[in-house]
């Protein structure tokens, strides 16, 4: 029974992870319909920005503000630099960007930080949580997880900003009508998004360790998740991330009940995104997403 | 004779003439046995491009999963090679019928799945079978990790003796004659009632329903004539290049895939061998440009062409093209 037990909150603490890179892609994809596939990279680079004022001796929590701060600067940037002039470009043209944005991040990281692999400290070792089924910075992960989701929560339904930005989503021309300037709507999206994608590869290094490679795979299994929870909803996407990182370990628990072994560590993940595409071919929209009606 | 067809004469008479191209500084060829060898590549990515072209460019599917099939092709070519003594031309036939199976069964599922769920199902696709090559079971084919070691084929009727065709020289005639075959059935098919019909359903898929296109039938073909293509592709990079191995067939083939697709033109047929081109080339004068972060380079490429050719080399030229002609029309009436 333990062994279910700690197999299923380490599924919960990887997917708080999946969950924060999903909200990120969320921000992006509510505001531009994109979904940003160099937001992996960008988090890795925020990771290592945190790593080197770590290192200079910056207190953690100090260098974690930082860090979130001047990815919020990065995310406006690149929206304001590299995407606005591409305004009218066919969709497949903004993917190509995307990719663009991927491999000079993940390039640039290799060169700057080298590719080794390096260590990254986790602030929730300084007290124990008394039990073996759940590791203290597992537990930090889920709460920073719950804590980012509502903030932004309270962001976006309280403070005039917060509505602004929704209705620049949703309605960009009455918004511009009203006298919300939807540009810059757009570049906060971004910050936001980048943002979180920092906290999310902060969370993430003292697990998988620091390396220019590290986001590769839980941004697919963020974008998973998001489209598993429905891509227009971020309390949705958040909960697929959740969902996602314990199915992950679902298999595992079963092999281990029955004692055989089939789909073993290296398939796990792939099982994982086998069982989310079966489930939107029977429900397109994900398990909480709003289902679209067009009109025709 | 329409003014394009003295292009195309043009350009497949340079093709030919590639491994032949005399140096004129030096008394040697320009092109090395390994520049050869990079055309032909060029070449089988161009026939793979085609085949992803007529999916995402044609029919408005996109495919982060071409790698799949391109690596089911090579697998296919080189089990047959390696285990059943096939000879390498008859190898291609096969591939060519297993992938589309392979591509019409996977379109089946993803008529449910669109624009970016899409995406994903194929990304997954692309991630999934470099796992499956490596899976134990499979070993006695696969090869595993170590993947298969092939040779090169010879050409035929002692040509490397009579003409002095070297294995690679020989490889990129066999390739050009293979695309050029894939190219004009291409071609005849997307200028016909189903290349119609493929556009149709990309630009309004509800009105294409509605004139009595049977949507479901197409989505699912485009899906299997671009595996085809891709594995057809995947069959003679096992050719070429003597060697598979599940690692050689990642996330960034498929990933290298639709960005030729993008840059050579979306729904352009000569687009593709100006993605094939990029695709070879680029990486390697990115190296040579920085050799500390290359893919920086490649990445800056990348975005710098989106911004001047938003719709690819090919859309680009045709636009230059018709801005040229209608300058010339003007300056006519003018006089």
């Amino acid at each position: 029974m333990d062994f279910v037990i700690q197999q299923i909150t380490s599924g919960l603490a990887e997917g708080a992870i999946f969950a924060s890179v999903a909200l990120a892609l969320v921000m992006i994809f509510t505001a531009t319909e994109h979904l940003n596939f160099a937001q992996g990279e960008m988090a890795m680079f925020s990771t290592y920005l945190a790593w080197t004022l770590i290192n200079a001796g910056v207190p953690y929590w100090l260098a974690f503000v930082i860090t979130v701060v001047i990815s919020f600067a990065g995310g406006v940037t690149i929206e304001y630099v590299v995407l606005r002039p591409l305004a009218r470009a066919p969709v497949l043209a903004y993917v190509i960007v995307f990719i663009g944005l991927l491999v000079i991040f993940n390039s640039m990281a290799g060169w700057i930080w080298s590719y080794v692999l390096k260590e990254f400290p986790s602030p929730f070792k300084a007290f124990a949580t008394g039990s073996n089924l759940i590791g203290s910075h597992q537990l930090g992960v889920i709460a920073v997880t719950l804590i980012v989701l509502t903030a932004l929560f309270l962001f976006f339904k309280f403070t005039p900003l917060g509505l602004a930005m929704r209705a620049a989503a949703q309605n960009p021309v009455s918004a511009k009508l009203v006298g919300i300037r939807v540009g810059w709507m757009l570049a906060l999206g971004w910050g936001l998004a980048a943002s979180i994608g920092a906290v999310a590869g902060m969370m993430v290094a003292p697990i998988v360790f620091l390396d220019p490679n590290m986001m590769a795979g839980i941004l697919l299994y963020g974008f998973a998740s998001a489209l598993l929870g429905g891509i227009s909803n971020p309390a949705g996407a958040v909960l697929g991330g959740f969902i996602f990182g314990v199915l992950q370990n679902v298999p595992t628990i079963i092999e281990r009940l029955l004692n055989i072994n089939v789909i073993g560590n290296e398939l796990k993940l792939t099982f994982a995104l086998v069982v989310v595409v079966a489930v939107l071919t029977f429900k397109p929209s994900g398990l909480f997403g709003q289902v679209r009606i067009k009109r025709v | 004779m329409p003014r394009h067809y003295y292009w195309i004469g043009l350009s497949i008479l340079l093709a030919l003439l590639i491994p032949y191209l005399p140096n004129p500084f030096k008394g040697e060829s320009l092109f090395s046995d390994f520049h050869v060898f990079q055309f032909t590549l060029v070449l089988i990515y161009a026939i793979a491009l085609l085949g992803l072209n007529i999916l995402t460019g044609y029919n408005g599917q996109i495919s982060l999963g071409h790698g799949a099939f391109y690596a089911v092709g090579a697998y296919v070519g080189a089990i047959l090679m390696d285990k059943y003594d096939v000879p390498y031309y008859a190898t291609l036939p096969v591939a060519a019928i297993v992938c589309l199976i392979v591509g019409f069964l996977f379109g089946l599922p993803a008529l449910r799945l669109e624009g970016h769920y899409l995406a994903l199902a194929t990304f997954g696709l692309a991630l999934a079978v470099p796992q499956l090559l490596k899976y134990h079971p499979l070993e006695p084919w696969t090869g595993g990790v170590q993947g298969i070691v092939l040779s090169k084929p010879d050409p035929p009727f002692n040509l490397h003796e009579s003409l002095g065709l070297s294995q690679d020289a020989w490889i990129y005639y066999f390739t050009l004659f293979v695309l050029l075959i894939m190219f004009w059935a291409a071609r005849n098919m997307l200028r016909g009632r189903t290349g119609r019909a493929l556009v149709a359903i990309r630009d309004h898929h509800m009105a294409a329903d509605t004139m009595g296109i049977n949507t479901s039938l197409y989505k699912s073909l485009a899906f299997g004539v671009s595996a085809m293509y891709t594995g057809v592709a995947g069959a003679l990079t096992a050719v070429a290049v003597a060697y598979v191995a599940p690692d050689s067939f990642n996330i960034l083939v498929s990933i290298s895939l639709l960005v030729g697709v993008v840059i050579g033109g979306l729904a352009t047929i000569p687009g593709a061998i100006f993605g094939g081109l990029f695709i070879v080339f680029t990486p390697n004068y990115a190296n040579d440009i920085s050799k500390a972060a290359p893919w920086a380079v490649y990445g800056v490429v990348l975005i710098l062409f989106m911004y001047l050719m938003p719709f690819g080399v090919w859309g680009a030229i045709l636009r230059g093209v018709r801005a040229l002609e209608k300058y010339r029309k003007t300056a006519k009436m003018g006089q």
